[in-house]
Protein backbone atom coordinates (compact mmCIF):
# COMPACT_ATOMS: atom_id res chain seq x y z
CA UNK A 1 0.00 0.00 0.00
CA UNK A 2 3.13 2.50 0.81
CA UNK A 3 4.83 1.67 -2.42
CA UNK A 4 0.91 2.58 -4.19
CA UNK A 5 0.70 5.97 -2.56
CA UNK A 6 4.49 6.85 -3.72
CA UNK A 7 3.09 6.13 -6.99
CA UNK A 8 0.07 8.31 -6.77
CA UNK A 9 2.11 11.14 -5.41
CA UNK A 10 4.48 11.08 -8.66
CA UNK A 11 1.84 10.60 -10.91
CA UNK A 12 0.21 13.72 -9.31
CA UNK A 13 3.39 16.13 -9.53
CA UNK A 14 3.89 14.58 -13.29
CA UNK A 15 0.22 15.19 -14.62
CA UNK A 16 0.38 18.33 -13.29
CA UNK A 17 3.47 20.00 -14.59
CA UNK A 18 2.65 20.39 -17.94
CA UNK A 19 0.27 22.65 -17.00
CA UNK A 20 1.92 23.96 -14.15
CA UNK A 21 5.01 24.53 -16.54
CA UNK A 22 3.21 26.47 -18.92
CA UNK A 23 1.48 28.79 -16.59
CA UNK A 24 4.90 29.72 -14.65
CA UNK A 25 6.81 30.21 -17.67
CA UNK A 26 4.12 32.01 -20.22
CA UNK A 27 2.58 34.04 -17.13
CA UNK A 28 3.80 33.84 -13.60
CA UNK A 29 7.46 34.65 -14.66
CA UNK A 30 6.52 37.34 -17.46
CA UNK A 31 4.51 39.16 -14.53
CA UNK A 32 7.84 38.86 -12.23
CA UNK A 33 9.89 40.07 -15.47
CA UNK A 34 7.45 42.92 -15.66
CA UNK A 35 8.02 44.20 -12.46
CA UNK A 36 11.63 44.08 -12.96
CA UNK A 37 11.02 45.98 -16.33
CA UNK A 38 9.10 49.05 -14.83
CA UNK A 39 12.13 49.96 -13.03
CA UNK A 40 14.22 50.11 -15.48
CA UNK A 41 14.85 52.72 -19.05
CA UNK A 42 14.07 49.21 -21.71
CA UNK A 43 12.80 51.33 -24.12
CA UNK A 44 13.17 50.86 -28.79
CA UNK A 45 17.54 50.61 -28.41
CA UNK A 46 17.54 48.41 -25.69
CA UNK A 47 15.44 45.46 -27.92
CA UNK A 48 18.27 45.68 -30.34
CA UNK A 49 21.13 45.90 -27.40
CA UNK A 50 19.93 44.73 -24.22
CA UNK A 51 23.58 45.94 -22.41
CA UNK A 52 21.65 49.44 -22.96
CA UNK A 53 19.09 48.93 -19.95
CA UNK A 54 19.66 50.67 -16.82
CA UNK A 55 18.09 50.22 -13.77
CA UNK A 56 16.22 53.39 -12.60
CA UNK A 57 14.18 52.88 -9.56
CA UNK A 58 10.68 54.59 -9.58
CA UNK A 59 11.51 57.27 -12.18
CA UNK A 60 9.00 55.50 -14.59
CA UNK A 61 6.07 55.39 -11.74
CA UNK A 62 7.77 59.15 -11.38
CA UNK A 63 6.79 59.89 -14.64
CA UNK A 64 3.60 58.27 -14.92
CA UNK A 65 2.68 60.50 -12.14
CA UNK A 66 3.15 63.74 -13.30
CA UNK A 67 1.52 62.23 -16.72
CA UNK A 68 -1.61 64.23 -17.11
CA UNK A 69 -2.65 61.34 -20.35
CA UNK A 70 -2.32 58.88 -17.88
CA UNK A 71 -4.50 60.28 -15.08
CA UNK A 72 -6.45 61.15 -17.85
CA UNK A 73 -6.85 57.35 -18.95
CA UNK A 74 -7.31 56.35 -15.35
CA UNK A 75 -10.49 59.13 -14.91
CA UNK A 76 -11.42 57.37 -18.34
CA UNK A 77 -11.21 53.79 -17.22
CA UNK A 78 -12.67 54.59 -13.21
CA UNK A 79 -15.96 56.29 -15.80
CA UNK A 80 -16.27 53.26 -16.99
CA UNK A 81 -15.79 51.11 -14.37
CA UNK A 82 -18.03 53.27 -11.95
CA UNK A 83 -21.07 53.45 -14.68
CA UNK A 84 -20.36 49.79 -16.46
CA UNK A 85 -20.79 47.33 -13.36
CA UNK A 86 -23.69 49.05 -11.80
CA UNK A 87 -25.37 49.34 -15.49
CA UNK A 88 -24.44 46.06 -16.22
CA UNK A 89 -25.24 44.31 -12.91
CA UNK A 90 -28.87 45.85 -12.91
CA UNK A 91 -29.31 44.81 -15.93
CA UNK A 92 -28.57 41.33 -15.59
CA UNK A 93 -30.19 40.57 -12.30
CA UNK A 94 -33.65 42.32 -13.92
CA UNK A 95 -33.31 39.62 -16.89
CA UNK A 96 -32.34 36.76 -14.71
CA UNK A 97 -35.56 37.72 -12.16
CA UNK A 98 -37.72 37.87 -15.82
CA UNK A 99 -36.37 34.86 -17.12
CA UNK A 100 -36.95 32.77 -13.72
CA UNK A 101 -40.12 34.30 -12.65
CA UNK A 102 -42.75 31.55 -12.47
CA UNK A 103 -45.82 33.16 -14.60
CA UNK A 104 -42.72 33.64 -17.99
CA UNK A 105 -43.59 31.40 -20.80
CA UNK A 106 -40.57 30.50 -23.17
CA UNK A 107 -37.96 30.66 -20.84
CA UNK A 108 -35.31 28.57 -22.36
CA UNK A 109 -35.85 30.99 -25.86
CA UNK A 110 -35.28 34.30 -23.50
CA UNK A 111 -32.79 33.06 -21.89
CA UNK A 112 -30.71 32.21 -25.33
CA UNK A 113 -31.76 35.58 -27.01
CA UNK A 114 -30.42 37.24 -24.22
CA UNK A 115 -27.09 35.45 -24.15
CA UNK A 116 -26.64 35.85 -27.95
CA UNK A 117 -24.45 39.13 -27.34
CA UNK A 118 -21.86 37.61 -24.81
CA UNK A 119 -20.60 34.96 -27.76
CA UNK A 120 -20.17 37.18 -30.34
CA UNK A 121 -16.60 38.75 -31.49
CA UNK A 122 -15.99 41.60 -29.55
CA UNK A 123 -14.04 43.48 -32.14
CA UNK A 124 -16.81 42.45 -34.70
CA UNK A 125 -19.66 43.61 -32.65
CA UNK A 126 -17.85 46.87 -31.59
CA UNK A 127 -17.77 47.37 -35.58
CA UNK A 128 -21.14 46.72 -35.72
CA UNK A 129 -21.94 49.41 -33.17
CA UNK A 130 -19.48 51.88 -34.58
CA UNK A 131 -22.08 52.63 -37.17
CA UNK A 132 -25.13 52.34 -34.97
CA UNK A 133 -23.83 55.38 -33.52
CA UNK A 134 -23.53 56.77 -36.88
CA UNK A 135 -25.21 60.15 -36.25
CA UNK A 136 -27.06 60.42 -39.72
CA UNK A 137 -27.47 56.86 -40.82
CA UNK A 138 -27.27 54.70 -37.43
CA UNK A 139 -29.73 52.72 -36.17
CA UNK A 140 -29.69 54.21 -32.67
CA UNK A 141 -30.48 58.12 -33.11
CA UNK A 142 -33.38 56.89 -35.52
CA UNK A 143 -34.65 54.97 -32.32
CA UNK A 144 -34.50 57.94 -30.44
CA UNK A 145 -35.40 59.98 -33.90
CA UNK A 146 -38.89 58.33 -32.95
CA UNK A 147 -39.29 60.08 -29.76
CA UNK A 148 -38.24 63.25 -31.00
CA UNK A 149 -34.88 62.94 -29.73
CA UNK A 150 -32.41 65.02 -31.72
CA UNK A 151 -29.46 63.49 -33.18
CA UNK A 152 -26.41 63.12 -31.15
CA UNK A 153 -22.78 62.50 -32.30
CA UNK A 154 -22.61 59.84 -29.90
CA UNK A 155 -18.35 58.43 -30.42
CA UNK A 156 -17.29 62.36 -32.08
CA UNK A 157 -19.05 64.23 -28.83
CA UNK A 158 -16.26 63.62 -25.60
CA UNK A 159 -19.55 63.76 -23.36
CA UNK A 160 -21.34 60.84 -25.18
CA UNK A 161 -18.70 58.57 -26.27
CA UNK A 162 -17.76 57.12 -22.99
CA UNK A 163 -21.03 56.54 -22.01
CA UNK A 164 -21.90 55.07 -25.54
CA UNK A 165 -19.09 52.37 -24.72
CA UNK A 166 -20.61 51.08 -21.93
CA UNK A 167 -24.20 51.02 -23.06
CA UNK A 168 -22.14 48.54 -26.23
CA UNK A 169 -20.29 46.98 -22.72
CA UNK A 170 -23.62 46.12 -20.96
CA UNK A 171 -25.50 44.72 -24.12
CA UNK A 172 -21.91 42.75 -24.54
CA UNK A 173 -22.14 41.36 -21.25
CA UNK A 174 -25.28 41.66 -19.07
CA UNK A 175 -25.96 37.90 -20.43
CA UNK A 176 -23.11 35.88 -18.67
CA UNK A 177 -23.85 38.03 -15.53
CA UNK A 178 -27.37 36.75 -16.25
CA UNK A 179 -26.58 33.25 -15.98
CA UNK A 180 -24.64 33.45 -12.93
CA UNK A 181 -27.70 35.41 -11.21
CA UNK A 182 -30.05 32.49 -12.38
CA UNK A 183 -27.36 29.65 -10.67
CA UNK A 184 -27.51 32.00 -7.48
CA UNK A 185 -31.56 32.74 -7.82
CA UNK A 186 -32.43 28.62 -8.25
CA UNK A 187 -30.24 28.06 -4.99
CA UNK A 188 -32.58 30.07 -3.14
CA UNK A 189 -35.06 27.37 -1.11
CA UNK A 190 -38.21 27.65 -2.57
CA UNK A 191 -39.83 27.00 0.93
CA UNK A 192 -38.68 30.14 2.02
CA UNK A 193 -40.85 32.20 -0.50
CA UNK A 194 -43.37 29.90 0.57
CA UNK A 195 -43.39 30.71 4.29
CA UNK A 196 -43.00 34.72 3.61
CA UNK A 197 -46.61 34.20 0.99
CA UNK A 198 -48.26 32.68 4.13
CA UNK A 199 -47.41 35.43 6.17
CA UNK A 200 -48.47 38.06 3.57
CA UNK A 201 -45.40 39.53 2.82
CA UNK A 202 -45.66 41.51 -0.85
CA UNK A 203 -43.63 40.94 -3.58
CA UNK A 204 -41.39 43.48 -2.84
CA UNK A 205 -41.01 42.76 0.37
CA UNK A 206 -40.09 38.87 -0.45
CA UNK A 207 -37.57 40.45 -2.81
CA UNK A 208 -36.02 42.61 -0.66
CA UNK A 209 -35.95 40.25 2.70
CA UNK A 210 -35.56 36.78 0.75
CA UNK A 211 -33.93 37.42 -2.80
CA UNK A 212 -31.39 39.78 -2.20
CA UNK A 213 -30.02 38.71 1.02
CA UNK A 214 -29.79 35.38 -0.76
CA UNK A 215 -27.94 37.05 -3.58
CA UNK A 216 -25.74 38.48 -1.62
CA UNK A 217 -22.40 36.09 -2.25
CA UNK A 218 -23.63 35.76 -5.77
CA UNK A 219 -23.37 39.44 -6.24
CA UNK A 220 -20.27 39.82 -4.79
CA UNK A 221 -18.58 36.94 -7.02
CA UNK A 222 -20.01 38.97 -9.96
CA UNK A 223 -18.80 42.43 -8.63
CA UNK A 224 -15.67 40.82 -8.24
CA UNK A 225 -15.23 39.38 -12.18
CA UNK A 226 -17.29 42.52 -13.69
CA UNK A 227 -14.91 44.79 -11.88
CA UNK A 228 -11.93 43.12 -13.03
CA UNK A 229 -12.89 42.14 -16.51
CA UNK A 230 -13.85 46.18 -17.26
CA UNK A 231 -10.63 47.67 -15.54
CA UNK A 232 -8.93 45.65 -18.65
CA UNK A 233 -11.48 48.01 -21.47
CA UNK A 234 -9.34 47.65 -24.59
CA UNK A 235 -10.72 46.60 -27.53
CA UNK A 236 -14.02 48.53 -27.63
CA UNK A 237 -11.77 52.55 -27.79
CA UNK A 238 -9.26 50.77 -30.02
CA UNK A 239 -11.78 49.84 -32.69
CA UNK A 240 -14.72 52.11 -32.32
CA UNK A 241 -13.12 55.67 -31.32
CA UNK A 242 -9.46 55.10 -33.39
CA UNK A 243 -7.97 54.70 -30.27
CA UNK A 244 -9.26 56.48 -27.48
CA UNK A 245 -10.82 59.59 -29.24
CA UNK A 246 -12.52 62.08 -29.26
CA UNK A 247 -9.70 64.41 -27.56
CA UNK A 248 -8.73 61.59 -25.36
CA UNK A 249 -12.63 60.76 -23.97
CA UNK A 250 -12.03 57.13 -24.18
CA UNK A 251 -8.53 56.53 -23.40
CA UNK A 252 -8.38 53.98 -21.11
CA UNK A 253 -5.25 52.33 -19.13
CA UNK A 254 -4.92 49.59 -21.00
CA UNK A 255 -4.99 51.34 -24.02
CA UNK A 256 -2.39 54.26 -23.07
CA UNK A 257 0.07 50.68 -21.73
CA UNK A 258 -0.49 49.69 -24.99
CA UNK A 259 0.40 52.92 -27.18
CA UNK A 260 3.03 53.49 -24.76
CA UNK A 261 4.86 50.05 -24.95
CA UNK A 262 3.83 48.73 -28.54
CA UNK A 263 4.09 51.92 -30.76
CA UNK A 264 6.55 53.63 -29.02
CA UNK A 265 8.28 51.14 -27.07
CA UNK A 266 8.98 52.84 -24.20
CA UNK A 267 8.65 49.44 -22.44
CA UNK A 268 9.69 50.14 -19.05
CA UNK A 269 7.32 53.18 -18.96
CA UNK A 270 4.37 50.92 -20.21
CA UNK A 271 5.76 47.60 -17.48
CA UNK A 272 4.97 50.41 -14.95
CA UNK A 273 1.50 51.80 -16.12
CA UNK A 274 0.41 47.85 -16.08
CA UNK A 275 1.83 47.13 -12.64
CA UNK A 276 -0.35 50.42 -11.69
CA UNK A 277 -3.51 48.61 -12.61
CA UNK A 278 -2.60 45.60 -11.13
CA UNK A 279 -2.43 47.30 -7.75
CA UNK A 280 -5.57 49.12 -8.68
CA UNK A 281 -7.42 46.01 -9.05
CA UNK A 282 -6.10 44.18 -6.46
CA UNK A 283 -6.92 47.33 -4.57
CA UNK A 284 -10.36 46.59 -5.37
CA UNK A 285 -10.66 43.26 -5.16
CA UNK A 286 -9.76 43.40 -1.84
CA UNK A 287 -12.07 45.80 -0.88
CA UNK A 288 -14.80 44.29 -2.10
CA UNK A 289 -14.32 40.47 -0.41
CA UNK A 290 -13.58 42.37 3.09
CA UNK A 291 -16.82 44.32 2.48
CA UNK A 292 -18.61 40.77 1.86
CA UNK A 293 -17.00 39.75 4.76
CA UNK A 294 -17.99 42.24 7.06
CA UNK A 295 -21.35 41.92 6.10
CA UNK A 296 -21.44 38.20 6.80
CA UNK A 297 -20.69 38.78 10.77
CA UNK B 1 -57.39 40.73 -13.36
CA UNK B 2 -54.30 42.69 -11.84
CA UNK B 3 -52.32 39.81 -12.21
CA UNK B 4 -52.73 39.37 -15.40
CA UNK B 5 -51.79 42.61 -15.94
CA UNK B 6 -48.67 42.15 -14.36
CA UNK B 7 -47.65 39.02 -16.46
CA UNK B 8 -48.26 40.27 -19.90
CA UNK B 9 -46.47 43.93 -18.81
CA UNK B 10 -43.67 41.27 -17.61
CA UNK B 11 -43.82 39.66 -20.99
CA UNK B 12 -43.93 43.20 -22.80
CA UNK B 13 -40.88 43.96 -20.90
CA UNK B 14 -39.08 40.62 -21.44
CA UNK B 15 -39.70 40.88 -25.51
CA UNK B 16 -38.49 44.42 -26.00
CA UNK B 17 -35.32 43.30 -23.88
CA UNK B 18 -35.10 40.42 -27.17
CA UNK B 19 -35.83 42.94 -29.60
CA UNK B 20 -32.41 45.24 -28.05
CA UNK B 21 -30.76 41.86 -27.09
CA UNK B 22 -30.92 40.89 -31.28
CA UNK B 23 -31.29 44.02 -33.06
CA UNK B 24 -27.58 44.50 -33.54
CA UNK B 25 -27.13 41.08 -34.50
CA UNK B 26 -29.74 40.94 -36.91
CA UNK B 27 -28.91 44.42 -38.58
CA UNK B 28 -25.73 43.31 -39.26
CA UNK B 29 -26.67 40.45 -40.91
CA UNK B 30 -29.15 42.98 -43.26
CA UNK B 31 -27.19 45.05 -44.11
CA UNK B 32 -24.07 42.44 -45.11
CA UNK B 33 -26.95 41.45 -47.48
CA UNK B 34 -27.42 45.59 -49.18
CA UNK B 35 -25.68 46.68 -52.37
CA UNK B 36 -23.22 48.79 -52.18
CA UNK B 37 -24.50 52.34 -50.24
CA UNK B 38 -27.70 51.11 -49.27
CA UNK B 39 -27.28 51.15 -45.45
CA UNK B 40 -25.93 55.03 -45.74
CA UNK B 41 -29.64 56.55 -45.83
CA UNK B 42 -31.76 58.31 -43.41
CA UNK B 43 -33.90 57.03 -41.89
CA UNK B 44 -31.68 53.75 -42.02
CA UNK B 45 -33.06 50.76 -44.11
CA UNK B 46 -34.08 47.68 -42.06
CA UNK B 47 -33.76 45.10 -44.92
CA UNK B 48 -31.69 44.34 -48.22
CA UNK B 49 -33.56 45.35 -51.70
CA UNK B 50 -32.61 43.59 -52.95
CA UNK B 51 -30.59 40.94 -51.32
CA UNK B 52 -27.20 40.34 -52.55
CA UNK B 53 -23.93 38.69 -51.66
CA UNK B 54 -21.68 40.84 -53.35
CA UNK B 55 -19.96 42.26 -50.51
CA UNK B 56 -19.21 38.24 -49.15
CA UNK B 57 -17.60 37.99 -52.56
CA UNK B 58 -15.56 41.24 -52.44
CA UNK B 59 -14.53 39.73 -49.06
CA UNK B 60 -13.44 36.37 -50.34
CA UNK B 61 -12.54 37.12 -54.04
CA UNK B 62 -10.88 40.47 -53.58
CA UNK B 63 -9.90 40.87 -49.89
CA UNK B 64 -8.77 37.21 -49.50
CA UNK B 65 -10.52 37.03 -45.60
CA UNK B 66 -10.41 33.77 -46.40
CA UNK B 67 -6.87 33.71 -44.90
CA UNK B 68 -7.42 34.89 -41.49
CA UNK B 69 -10.93 32.87 -41.33
CA UNK B 70 -8.12 29.69 -41.91
CA UNK B 71 -5.70 31.46 -39.50
CA UNK B 72 -8.73 31.89 -36.45
CA UNK B 73 -9.75 28.42 -37.13
CA UNK B 74 -6.24 26.70 -37.15
CA UNK B 75 -5.09 28.84 -34.13
CA UNK B 76 -8.33 28.12 -32.23
CA UNK B 77 -8.54 23.98 -32.76
CA UNK B 78 -5.16 24.19 -31.89
CA UNK B 79 -5.13 26.02 -28.41
CA UNK B 80 -8.52 23.99 -27.76
CA UNK B 81 -6.56 20.12 -28.27
CA UNK B 82 -3.51 21.29 -26.44
CA UNK B 83 -5.27 22.89 -23.59
CA UNK B 84 -7.87 20.36 -23.63
CA UNK B 85 -5.07 17.95 -22.42
CA UNK B 86 -2.89 19.83 -20.34
CA UNK B 87 -5.96 21.15 -17.84
CA UNK B 88 -7.34 17.29 -17.92
CA UNK B 89 -4.43 16.52 -16.58
CA UNK B 90 -3.76 19.21 -14.20
CA UNK B 91 -7.70 19.45 -12.69
CA UNK B 92 -7.30 15.64 -12.45
CA UNK B 93 -4.13 15.61 -10.21
CA UNK B 94 -5.59 18.88 -8.15
CA UNK B 95 -8.54 17.29 -7.41
CA UNK B 96 -7.83 13.27 -6.95
CA UNK B 97 -4.03 12.53 -6.61
CA UNK B 98 -2.55 13.05 -3.15
CA UNK B 99 0.87 14.89 -3.15
CA UNK B 100 2.32 17.04 -1.01
CA UNK B 101 1.86 20.85 -1.52
CA UNK B 102 -1.17 20.26 -3.68
CA UNK B 103 -3.06 22.17 -1.88
CA UNK B 104 -0.77 25.11 -1.26
CA UNK B 105 -0.26 25.06 -5.47
CA UNK B 106 -3.69 25.17 -5.86
CA UNK B 107 -4.33 28.17 -3.81
CA UNK B 108 -1.71 30.30 -5.53
CA UNK B 109 -2.85 29.07 -8.74
CA UNK B 110 -6.35 30.81 -7.29
CA UNK B 111 -4.58 34.14 -6.19
CA UNK B 112 -3.22 34.46 -9.41
CA UNK B 113 -6.26 34.77 -11.01
CA UNK B 114 -6.50 38.48 -10.34
CA UNK B 115 -3.56 39.30 -12.07
CA UNK B 116 -4.62 40.98 -15.24
CA UNK B 117 -3.24 39.23 -18.19
CA UNK B 118 -1.46 42.62 -19.62
CA UNK B 119 0.74 42.70 -16.72
CA UNK B 120 2.25 39.76 -18.49
CA UNK B 121 2.05 41.05 -22.17
CA UNK B 122 5.61 43.25 -22.75
CA UNK B 123 8.31 40.39 -21.17
CA UNK B 124 5.79 37.79 -22.57
CA UNK B 125 6.46 39.49 -25.67
CA UNK B 126 9.78 39.87 -25.33
CA UNK B 127 10.15 36.61 -24.31
CA UNK B 128 8.54 35.55 -27.48
CA UNK B 129 10.94 37.61 -29.91
CA UNK B 130 13.85 35.92 -28.38
CA UNK B 131 12.57 32.83 -28.90
CA UNK B 132 11.46 33.76 -32.72
CA UNK B 133 7.96 33.03 -32.35
CA UNK B 134 7.25 36.44 -32.53
CA UNK B 135 4.64 36.58 -36.05
CA UNK B 136 4.24 33.02 -35.85
CA UNK B 137 0.98 30.35 -34.53
CA UNK B 138 3.23 29.15 -31.84
CA UNK B 139 3.38 32.56 -30.43
CA UNK B 140 -0.12 32.67 -30.53
CA UNK B 141 -0.68 28.82 -29.05
CA UNK B 142 1.93 28.82 -26.19
CA UNK B 143 0.78 31.21 -23.84
CA UNK B 144 -2.90 29.56 -24.14
CA UNK B 145 -1.67 26.13 -23.53
CA UNK B 146 -3.19 25.58 -20.16
CA UNK B 147 -5.33 28.41 -17.67
CA UNK B 148 -5.87 28.87 -14.12
CA UNK B 149 -9.52 28.83 -15.02
CA UNK B 150 -9.32 25.14 -17.06
CA UNK B 151 -8.04 23.96 -14.45
CA UNK B 152 -10.08 25.08 -11.98
CA UNK B 153 -12.97 23.67 -13.70
CA UNK B 154 -11.77 20.08 -14.44
CA UNK B 155 -11.12 19.70 -10.48
CA UNK B 156 -14.33 21.08 -9.60
CA UNK B 157 -15.60 18.33 -11.81
CA UNK B 158 -13.08 15.89 -10.81
CA UNK B 159 -13.97 16.04 -7.08
CA UNK B 160 -17.19 14.26 -8.02
CA UNK B 161 -14.88 10.97 -9.38
CA UNK B 162 -15.21 8.13 -6.62
CA UNK B 163 -12.14 7.48 -5.18
CA UNK B 164 -13.36 3.73 -4.88
CA UNK B 165 -12.83 3.59 -8.73
CA UNK B 166 -9.16 4.73 -8.41
CA UNK B 167 -8.04 2.34 -6.05
CA UNK B 168 -9.88 -0.29 -7.69
CA UNK B 169 -8.00 0.04 -10.86
CA UNK B 170 -4.52 0.56 -8.55
CA UNK B 171 -5.49 -2.73 -7.42
CA UNK B 172 -6.30 -4.72 -10.12
CA UNK B 173 -2.52 -2.75 -11.31
CA UNK B 174 -3.19 -0.61 -13.58
CA UNK B 175 -0.72 2.53 -14.15
CA UNK B 176 -1.65 6.09 -12.97
CA UNK B 177 -1.07 7.07 -16.74
CA UNK B 178 -3.53 4.37 -17.59
CA UNK B 179 -6.18 4.93 -14.81
CA UNK B 180 -6.02 8.81 -16.18
CA UNK B 181 -6.32 7.64 -19.60
CA UNK B 182 -9.08 4.87 -19.45
CA UNK B 183 -11.01 5.53 -16.39
CA UNK B 184 -10.59 9.41 -15.92
CA UNK B 185 -10.63 10.57 -18.95
CA UNK B 186 -14.40 9.15 -20.60
CA UNK B 187 -15.97 10.41 -16.89
CA UNK B 188 -14.15 14.13 -17.64
CA UNK B 189 -15.97 13.80 -21.22
CA UNK B 190 -18.96 16.32 -20.26
CA UNK B 191 -16.69 18.72 -18.50
CA UNK B 192 -14.08 18.68 -21.36
CA UNK B 193 -16.46 19.49 -23.78
CA UNK B 194 -17.64 22.82 -22.03
CA UNK B 195 -14.22 23.81 -21.61
CA UNK B 196 -13.28 23.39 -25.15
CA UNK B 197 -16.31 25.58 -26.25
CA UNK B 198 -15.04 27.63 -23.70
CA UNK B 199 -11.61 27.97 -24.87
CA UNK B 200 -11.90 27.40 -28.60
CA UNK B 201 -14.37 30.68 -28.32
CA UNK B 202 -12.35 32.56 -26.11
CA UNK B 203 -9.01 31.94 -28.84
CA UNK B 204 -11.22 32.81 -31.45
CA UNK B 205 -12.71 36.18 -29.87
CA UNK B 206 -9.65 36.90 -28.61
CA UNK B 207 -8.03 40.33 -29.81
CA UNK B 208 -4.99 41.71 -27.35
CA UNK B 209 -2.48 39.30 -27.77
CA UNK B 210 -2.51 37.87 -31.37
CA UNK B 211 -2.91 41.93 -32.40
CA UNK B 212 0.31 42.45 -30.59
CA UNK B 213 2.54 39.12 -31.46
CA UNK B 214 1.22 39.05 -35.10
CA UNK B 215 2.69 41.50 -37.06
CA UNK B 216 2.38 40.33 -40.70
CA UNK B 217 -1.18 40.72 -43.06
CA UNK B 218 -1.23 36.85 -43.77
CA UNK B 219 -1.37 36.04 -40.32
CA UNK B 220 -3.87 37.56 -38.71
CA UNK B 221 -6.84 36.40 -37.06
CA UNK B 222 -10.41 37.36 -37.82
CA UNK B 223 -10.82 40.04 -35.31
CA UNK B 224 -7.50 41.58 -36.06
CA UNK B 225 -7.97 41.83 -39.77
CA UNK B 226 -11.41 43.08 -39.11
CA UNK B 227 -10.42 45.73 -36.89
CA UNK B 228 -7.52 46.23 -39.78
CA UNK B 229 -10.14 46.71 -42.79
CA UNK B 230 -11.88 49.32 -40.59
CA UNK B 231 -8.83 51.83 -41.20
CA UNK B 232 -8.87 51.18 -45.15
CA UNK B 233 -12.62 50.60 -45.70
CA UNK B 234 -14.61 52.43 -42.95
CA UNK B 235 -16.97 54.08 -45.88
CA UNK B 236 -18.26 50.74 -47.08
CA UNK B 237 -20.39 49.78 -44.26
CA UNK B 238 -21.79 46.93 -46.16
CA UNK B 239 -19.12 45.18 -46.70
CA UNK B 240 -17.64 45.83 -42.70
CA UNK B 241 -20.68 44.38 -42.08
CA UNK B 242 -19.98 41.30 -43.73
CA UNK B 243 -16.53 41.14 -42.65
CA UNK B 244 -18.62 41.11 -39.01
CA UNK B 245 -20.44 37.98 -39.57
CA UNK B 246 -17.72 36.34 -41.06
CA UNK B 247 -16.17 37.08 -38.07
CA UNK B 248 -18.96 36.02 -35.35
CA UNK B 249 -20.88 33.45 -37.27
CA UNK B 250 -18.67 30.43 -36.48
CA UNK B 251 -19.48 30.91 -32.96
CA UNK B 252 -22.83 31.94 -32.63
CA UNK B 253 -23.74 28.41 -34.56
CA UNK B 254 -20.72 26.53 -32.43
CA UNK B 255 -22.95 28.25 -29.51
CA UNK B 256 -26.41 27.97 -30.66
CA UNK B 257 -25.29 23.65 -30.99
CA UNK B 258 -23.41 23.29 -27.39
CA UNK B 259 -25.71 26.37 -25.20
CA UNK B 260 -26.42 23.71 -22.71
CA UNK B 261 -22.81 22.55 -21.74
CA UNK B 262 -21.67 26.32 -22.35
CA UNK B 263 -24.07 27.79 -19.66
CA UNK B 264 -23.82 24.76 -17.84
CA UNK B 265 -19.81 25.85 -17.69
CA UNK B 266 -20.36 29.28 -16.96
CA UNK B 267 -22.63 28.40 -13.60
CA UNK B 268 -19.82 25.71 -12.78
CA UNK B 269 -17.00 28.36 -12.81
CA UNK B 270 -19.62 30.58 -10.62
CA UNK B 271 -19.81 27.96 -7.89
CA UNK B 272 -17.49 28.59 -4.92
CA UNK B 273 -14.86 26.35 -3.14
Amino acid sequence: MRSLHRGEARAGWLLAAPALAVIAVFFLLPVAAGFALSVTDFDIYAIGDPDLVRFVGAANYRTLAAEPLFWKALKNTLYFVLLGVPATMGVALAAALGVTAGVTRLKPIFRTIYFAPVVTTLVAVAVVWRYLYHPRFGLINGFLGWFGVEPIAWLADPRWAMPAIVLLAVWKNFGYTMIIFVAGLQAIPEQLYEAARLDGASAWQRFRHITLPGLAPTTTFVAVITVIGYFQLFAEPYVMTSGGGPVNATLSVVLYMFKEGFRWWNIGYAAAVAFVLFWIILAVTLIQTAARRRAER
Amino acid sequence: MRRRLSTLLLHLVLIAGAVAAIAPIAWMFAASLMPDGQANAEPPPLLPQPPTLDQYRALFARLDIGRPLLNSTILASAVTLVSLLLNSMAGYAFARLRFRGRDRVFSLLLAALVIPAQVAMLPLFLMLKSMGLVNTYLGVIVPGMASIFGIFLVRQFALSIPQELLDAARVDGASEWQIYRSVVLPLLRPILVTLGVFVFMGTWNDFMWPLIVLTDASMYTLPVALANLMGEHFQDTELMMAGAVVTVLPVLILFLAMQRSYIEGIMMGSLKE
